[in-house]
C-alpha cells in the first residue's frame, strides 16, 4: 500500500480547472517534490490531500484512508505544514510546539528526538513570540510543529517559499534526516533546482501532471540536443537566435542562453557563423547536457502545442 | 475533554497577552458606567429659554416668573422682537422660544382666553416633547390660578393628582439605565470578542493548521466559547459591583438568578458572535456586521427608548433581539424583585434561542471547504 495514491483527481473553482484528472502515486519512505510554477494547482492538491478540499470528481487515498471518507483518520497520521506561516504569532516557540503536541494527544518529549536536530537551532529563541521569528525560523518551527506528533506523511506546501539560499539548503538537508526516520515527504516548490534533490518528482502545471520520475530519469529523458550560447550582448542574442531557422527554443539560463537545434546534425561552427554575421562578439557555444529546468520547459511547450 | 482543556489553557494565554485585554475587562466598565449613567438621561435640566414678551402686564409678567422660578428653566434672553427670539433657536443657543403677544392680558379678561406661543427646538424630538410637557405643566398650573382668581369664585380644587413612582420612587434615571448598560457590556464583550477570535484564526492561517488535527468541532467551538463566557461572567460580577458602589443600585432581587439569566444569555450571544464569524473571513467583515446587529439590537433593546412606545412591526423584530429580553429581565430582577416565575416567559425564550443560536453556529462552522 502506498502512503499516497492519487486517481482522476479534479477540483475547479468556478470556471477555473485547479486540478484535472490528476492521478500518482508516491511511494513508502521516499521525498516526493511536486515542482511547478504558481497557479500550477499545487496548494490545491496539497488541501484535497490533507482533507481541507473536497475533490469534484475521483478520489485519493492517504495512508489508505479515503480523503473524503476517512477524513479523521487522516488527519490523526499526517503533518502539514501550509504554505503561509499558520502558527500563532503571540505565543511562544515553545508555547506553539506544546500546543501542537498535546491536541494531538503526545508531549514534546515523547517525540523530542524526532524534531532535537531542528529544534536545537530554535531553542535559543524559544521564549520569543513566533510572529517576532525571521522568516528561516518560522520554517523551522512550522516543521517542528508538524512533525511534533510522529506523523506518517509529512506534506510540506512550499516550504522554502520566500527562504534565503542557505536556510533553503539547510531546510532541504533536515528533509533527508527526516526522510531517514521512515516518514514519507511529499512536498512542492517553485524552485526548479530543488528537484534534484527529490527522490522523485512531479513536474506540474495548469492543473496536470506532466512526468512523474526520478530526477536522473527526466533529465535522461531530454529529447534534444542542447547547447549553452553566450555573447556580450544577451539581450540581442536571444531575439536574433529565436529568428534563426536551424534552432527550435532558446531559453536565458543565468548568464547563459540554452537553445535546442532543430536538427540533431546540426552543428556549433554553423550556429557560430550565423551569430558573427549579425556582429555578435565573444561567442561562447558548448554542448551540455539537460538539467531539470530544461526537461521542464520542454514539457511545458509539449503540453502547449497539444492544447492548440 | 483534555483537549479542549489545553485548547482553553492557549486561549486564555493568548487572551492575557493581548495588552489591550486587562483594560477593556476593567477599565471599560467603570468607564461605561460613569458616563454613560450620568449622561444617557432623560431628565431635563436647563431648558435654555428664550421669552419674547410683547405685553408687560402683571399678567405676563407672572407667567414669565413661574419659568423663571421653575429649576428646569434657565433664561438665555428675553426680548420684544420675535425674530431676534428665532435667531436663538436657529444658532442652537435656546431649545424652547416662549412669546407673549401684545394684548395677552386684556384679552384673557375681556374675552376670557388668551394664548402663548411656543417654538421647540425638536432637533432632538425626545427632549423636545419632555421640553413641551413640561411648559405644558407649568403652563396649566398658571391657568389653575387664573382660573379661581379671575373668576373670583370659589371653585372646589381641580383633581389633584399624586403621583408614585413604583419600583423607582424618585424617578432616578440611573436606577433605570444602570442595569441596561450591565447588559451592554457584557454582551459587547461575548459579542465582539467571540466573533472576532475566530476570524483571526481565519485571517492568520491558524485555522488551516488547526483544521488539519484530530480537534472535533465541539471541542473546537468550546474552546472559543468558554473563554469569552467565563470573562463575561466576571464583567457582570464586577460592574454590578460598581453599580452597588458608585451608584448604590438597588439590588431587590436575587443575584443567583441574574448570573443564573446571564448564563443562558451568554450563550445565546457568543453563538451568534460565532455565527457571524463562519459568515465572514475578515476580521473588518465581521467587525462590521456585528456591529450592524449591535447596533440595530442596542436601540430596539428599550436601553434608551421604551419597546412598549414602539410599532407593533418594531417590537416583532424584537422577538429575535437577545438584548431586549436580558435588559427586560434584569430591569424585573434588581429593580422589582422578579423571582423564576415572573420571568419565565422571557426566560423560556432565551433558553430556545440559545439552543438555536448555537445549533446554527455549530452546523456553520465547517472544518472541510
Amino acid at each position: 500500500m502506498n502512503p499516497i495514491s492519487v486517481h482522476h483527481l479534479s477540483k475547479s473553482y468556478g470556471n477555473t480547472k485547479a486540478l484535472n484528472s490528476v492521478t500518482f502515486e508516491v511511494n513508502e519512505g521516499e521525498i516526493f517534490g511536486l515542482i511547478g510554477p504558481d497557479g500550477a494547482g499545487k496548494t490545491t492538491l496539497f488541501r484535497l490531500l490533507v482533507t481541507l478540499l473536497l475533490p469534484d470528481c475521483g478520489s485519493a487515498q492517504v495512508l489508505g484512508f479515503d480523503c473524503v471518507k476517512d477524513y479523521k483518520k487522516i488527519r490523526k497520521s499526517v503533518g502539514y505544514m501550509p504554505g503561509r506561516f499558520s502558527l500563532y504569532p503571540d505565543l511562544s516557540v515553545e508555547e506553539n510546539l506544546s500546543f501542537f503536541a498535546t491536541i494531538f494527544n503526545t508531549t514534546i518529549s515523547e517525540n523530542y528526538s524526532l524534531i532535537e536536530d531542528i529544534y536545537k537551532q530554535i531553542e535559543p529563541f524559544k521564549a520569543r513570540p513566533a510572529g517576532k521569528l525571521s522568516g528561516g525560523m518560522k520554517q523551522k518551527l512550522a516543521l517542528c510543529c508538524a512533525l511534533i506528533h510522529k506523523p506518517d506523511v509529512l506534506f510540506l506546501d512550499e516550504p522554502t517559499t520566500g527562504v534565503d539560499a542557505v536556510s533553503r539548503k539547510e531546510f532541504w538537508e533536515m528533509l533527508r534526516r527526516i526522510k531517514a526516520q521512515g516518514i514519507t515527504i511529499f512536498v512542492s516548490t517553485p524552485y526548479m533546482d530543488e528537484a534534484s534533490l527529490c527522490d522523485r518528482v512531479g513536474l506540474m502545471q495548469g492543473g496536470n501532471i506532466l512526468s512523474i520520475d526520478t530526477p536522473e530519469n527526466i533529465i535522461r529523458k531530454f529529447p534534444h540536443r542542447l547547447l549553452a550560447v553566450r555573447s556580450a550582448e544577451t539581450f540581442r542574442l536571444i531575439g536574433d537566435l529565436r529568428e534563426c531557422d536551424k534552432i527550435n527554443t532558446v531559453y536565458p539560463f543565468g548568464d547563459f542562453l540554452h537553445i535546442t537545434p532543430k536538427s540533431p546534425d546540426c552543428d556549433i561552427p554553423e550556429i557560430k557563423d550565423y551569430l558573427e554575421k549579425k556582429a555578435h562578439q565573444h561567442i561562447k557555444i558548448s554542448e551540455i547536457s539537460a538539467n531539470i529546468e530544461d526537461c521542464f520547459m520542454d514539457l511545458m511547450v509539449g503540453q502547449n502545442e497539444e492544447k492548440h | 475533554m483534555r483537549t479542549i482543556i489545553f485548547i482553553l489553557q492557549k486561549e486564555f494565554l493568548q487572551i492575557f497577552r493581548n495588552r489591550m485585554m486587562l483594560p477593556i475587562i476593567f477599565v471599560m466598565p467603570v468607564i461605561q458606567l460613569l458616563i454613560l449613567a450620568h449622561a444617557a438621561t432623560y431628565e431635563m435640566k436647563t431648558i435654555r429659554t428664550h421669552i419674547v414678551d410683547l405685553d408687560q402686564s402683571p399678567s405676563s409678567r407672572e407667567l414669565v416668573s413661574k419659568f423663571k422660578g421653575s429649576s428646569f428653566y434657565r433664561m438665555v434672553g428675553y426680548s420684544f422682537n420675535y425674530e431676534l427670539a428665532e435667531k436663538d433657536i436657529e444658532k442652537g443657543t435656546a431649545d424652547l422660544v416662549i412669546q407673549i403677544p401684545q394684548d395677552f392680558e386684556k384679552d384673557l379678561i375681556n374675552e376670557k382666553e388668551a394664548s402663548i406661543s411656543l417654538v421647540i427646538n425638536a432637533i432632538n424630538g425626545s427632549a423636545a416633547s419632555l421640553i413641551n410637557a413640561y411648559t405644558l405643566a407649568i403652563v396649566r398650573d398658571y391657568n389653575l390660578n387664573l382660573v379661581t382668581e379671575l373668576i373670583s369664585r370659589k371653585v372646589k380644587q381641580p383633581i389633584g393628582i399624586e403621583y408614585s413612582y413604583w419600583f423607582n420612587p424618585e424617578l432616578n434615571y440611573k436606577t433605570y439605565m444602570v442595569p441596561g448598560i450591565l447588559v451592554l457590556l457584557v454582551t459587547i464583550i461575548a459579542f465582539f470578542l467571540s466573533g472576532m477570535n475566530v476570524v483571526r484564526e481565519k485571517e492568520i492561517g491558524t485555522i488551516e493548521q488547526i483544521n488539519v488535527t484530530p480537534i472535533k468541532k465541539y471541542q473546537f467551538i468550546a474552546g472559543k466559547l468558554i473563554p469569552f463566557w467565563i470573562i463575561a461572567m466576571f464583567e457582570l460580577a464586577f460592574g454590578l459591583m460598581v453599580a452597588k458602589l458608585f451608584f448604590d443600585i438597588p439590588i431587590v432581587g436575587s443575584i443567583g438568578l441574574v448570573f443564573g439569566v446571564a448564563a443562558i444569555y451568554l450563550v445565546a450571544v457568543l453563538a451568534l458572535g460565532l455565527i457571524i464569524s463562519t459568515l465572514s473571513d475578515t476580521m473588518q467583515q465581521s467587525m462590521f456586521l456585528t456591529w450592524f446587529f449591535l447596533v440595530i439590537f442596542i436601540l430596539m433593546s428599550g436601553l434608551f427608548t421604551a419597546v412598549d412606545s414602539m410599532p407593533d412591526w418594531a417590537r416583532a423584530i424584537n422577538i429575535i433581539n437577545p438584548i431586549a429580553y436580558f435588559i427586560e429581565i434584569i430591569r424585573m430582577i434588581l429593580l422589582k424583585g422578579a423571582g423564576l416565575k415572573n420571568i419565565v416567559h422571557q426566560l423560556t425564550a432565551l433558553i430556545i434561542y440559545a439552543f438555536v443560536a448555537l445549533s446554527v453556529a455549530v452546523w456553520r462552522y465547517k472544518k472541510v471547504a
